[in-house]
C-alpha cells in the first residue's frame, strides 16, 4: 500500500537555507546540502526546497545548490519559487531536481502546465496553489507571494490544473500559514476530493496531531512542514511515530 | 565499467550520482559499442519516447545482444516496461519482446501514483521487503508468473514491482531515489555475481 508522506519545506535565499538553521549539531548551518541530508536520515519522505532570493542574478546560484544536492541526497526533492518558463524547468531538472512546483507563472500562464507536462512529464510537474478562505466553502487564488489576487477559485483552479497535466497539487492555505493552529481540513479535503492526482497539503502545521488530521480527514497524499521541523520541535521521527499510531501508513 | 544507457529519459543524471555515490564506476552512453564493451548495464527510465529514441539512437540491438550474452542487466521504472512486448500507454509501439505481457494503466488510486509503497519479494534473491518510491500510471503484467521478484498493492491492484529472469532484473520503483533502502538494493545488485 502506498504511504503517506511527510515533507520538509527548506526556504533557500541566494543559496543558503534560511530557516531552521538553528541545530546545534550542524557544522555549516545553512547549507542546503547538510539540511537535506539530515531530514533525509530522520525518514523525510521527499524535501522542498522554496526559493526566495529577491534578485534575479542571485537566483542562478540556486541551479548549483540543486546539483549539490542531487549528488549527495537520494531522496526525491521538488525545486519550486521564480519558476517561470521552460527553460527554468529544464534548467532545474537537468541539475538534477526531480520536480519543479509552479505557481504564480501557472496562473498567468496556464500553457505552461501542458507543454511542461507534454515535455518532461506530469509526474514532475506540481503546481502551487496558494489559497484564501473568501466565504463560506469558497477559497479565492491568490499569486506573488499572496500578495495579489488571481480572481480564481482554488477548486476550479485545482480541477484545472490536472486537467492541463499538473501531476500534483501543492496546496497551501494562506489562512492557515504560520498560525501553527492545523492545517485548514475542509479546504484540503474539498481539492483532494475534486481532483485524482496527488495533494499536499501545506500551511498551519503545529505539532504531529494537525499532521495526521490533513491525511486522515483532510485526505491528503502529503503533509508538508516547515517551521515546526526547523525549530526542532518535533523530529521527523517524532511525527511519523504519531502518525503511525493514528492508523496511518507512513514509511518506517 | 557499468554503463547507464541514454536515450533523453529524465533519470539518468540521478543512477549517475547513485552510482557515483557508492563509489561504483559507471558512464553514461548511448554509444553501442561502450554498451557491448561493459560489464554491467542499467537501462533507467521516465518519461519519454523512448521506443521512438532508442531506435533512433539504434540500441535496440545492442540492448538484445547485451541481454542474450548473459550480462548482468537492471532495468529500472520505464526500462522494466519496455522489455515487455506492449503498453496500452502507447498502443501499436512495440516494446523490447524481451519479456512476454503487457503494461497496463492502474484503474483504481490517483494516478499517477507518486510515492513511497511497500515491495515484498516473492523469491529468495537481492530484493528485501520495504518501501520504495514509486513514480508511474502503467504496472507490467508478465504472461510468466515465475518471473515475478517483488509485489506491491496500489489502490485495489496487486501488481509485480520486479521481475528476474537470469542475468536480467527490472523494477518498476526508483531505487536511485528509494534512500538507503534503496542504494543497499543497488550496492546488492553492483556486487552481485
Amino acid at each position: 500500500m502506498l504511504a503517506k508522506r511527510i515533507i520538509p519545506c527548506l526556504d533557500v535565499k541566494d543559496s543558503r537555507v534560511v530557516k531552521g538553521t538553528n541545530f546545534v549539531e550542524l557544522k555549516n548551518a545553512g547549507d542546503p546540502v547538510e539540511l537535506g541530508k539530515k531530514y533525509s536520515d530522520e525518514g523525510a519522505d521527499e524535501l522542498v526546497f522554496l526559493d526566495i532570493t529577491a534578485s534575479h542574478e542571485n537566483r542562478k546560484t540556486v541551479v548549483e545548490m540543486v546539483r549539490k544536492v542531487a549528488k549527495n541526497v537520494f531522496i526525491p526533492f521538488t525545486v519550486g519559487g521564480g519558476i517561470n518558463s521552460l527553460e527554468d524547468i529544464e534548467t532545474m531538472l537537468k541539475a538534477g531536481a526531480d520536480k519543479v512546483s509552479i505557481n504564480t507563472a501557472a496562473v498567468k500562464n496556464p500553457e505552461l502546465i501542458s507543454a511542461a507536462s507534454k515535455r518532461f512529464g506530469s509526474q514532475c510537474i506540481v503546481v502551487a496553489i496558494d489559497a484564501k478562505k473568501v466565504s463560506a466553502s469558497k477559497w479565492e487564488v491568490f499569486v506573488r507571494g499572496g500578495r495579489e489576487p488571481a480572481k480564481l477559485d482554488a477548486i476550479w483552479w485545482a480541477k484545472k490544473a490536472e486537467k492541463l497535466g499538473a501531476g500534483e497539487i501543492l496546496l497551501t492555505s494562506m489562512d492557515a500559514d504560520g498560525t501553527k493552529k492545523g492545517y485548514d481540513i475542509e479546504l484540503t479535503r474539498k481539492i483532494s476530493g475534486a481532483v485524482n492526482i496527488p495533494v499536499i497539503a501545506s500551511g498551519g502545521a503545529g505539532n504531529p496531531e494537525s499532521m495526521a488530521e490533513v491525511l486522515k480527514k483532510g485526505g491528503a497524499d502529503a503533509a508538508l512542514a516547515a517551521s515546526i521541523f526547523h525549530y526542532g520541535k518535533y523530529s521527523i521521527h517524532e511525527v511519523k511515530d504519531f502518525v503511525r499510531k493514528q492508523g496511518i501508513m507512513v514509511r518506517e | 565499467m557499468i554503463a547507464i544507457i541514454d536515450y533523453g529519459s529524465g533519470n539518468v543524471s540521478s543512477v549517475k550520482n547513485s552510482l557515483d555515490f557508492l563509489g561504483v564506476e559507471s558512464k553514461i552512453t548511448s554509444k553501442p559499442e561502450e554498451i557491448g564493451a561493459a560489464d554491467k548495464i542499467i537501462f533507467p527510465g521516465a518519461f519519454g519516447y523512448a521506443m521512438e529514441q532508442l531506435a533512433e539512437k539504434k540500441l535496440e540491438g545492442p540492448i538484445k545482444n547485451a541481454i542474450k550474452n548473459g550480462k548482468p542487466f537492471l532495468g529500472i521504472c520505464l526500462g522494466l516496461q519496455l522489455l515487455f512486448g506492449e503498453s496500452e500507454e502507447n498502443p501499436g509501439v512495440k516494446g523490447l519482446g524481451i519479456f512476454r505481457g503487457k503494461s497496463k494503466k492502474f484503474s483504481s488510486g490517483k494516478t499517477p501514483q507518486i510515492g513511497w509503497n511497500e515491495i515484498k519479494p516473492t523469491k529468495n534473491g537481492i530484493l528485501r521487503e520495504g518501501f520504495m518510491y514509486f513514480v508511474n500510471s502503467y504496472y507490467v503484467v508478465p504472461e510468466d508468473k515465475g518471473i515475478v521478484a517483488a509485489e506491491s498493492v496500489y489502490g485495489n491492484r496487486k501488481f509485480a514491482c520486479a521481475v528476474e529472469n537470469g542475468n536480467v532484473m527490472a523494477v518498476q520503483f526508483h531505487a536511485e531515489k528509494s534512500g538507503e533502502f534503496g542504494l543497499d538494493f543497488l550496492r546488492r545488485w553492483v556486487d552481485a555475481r
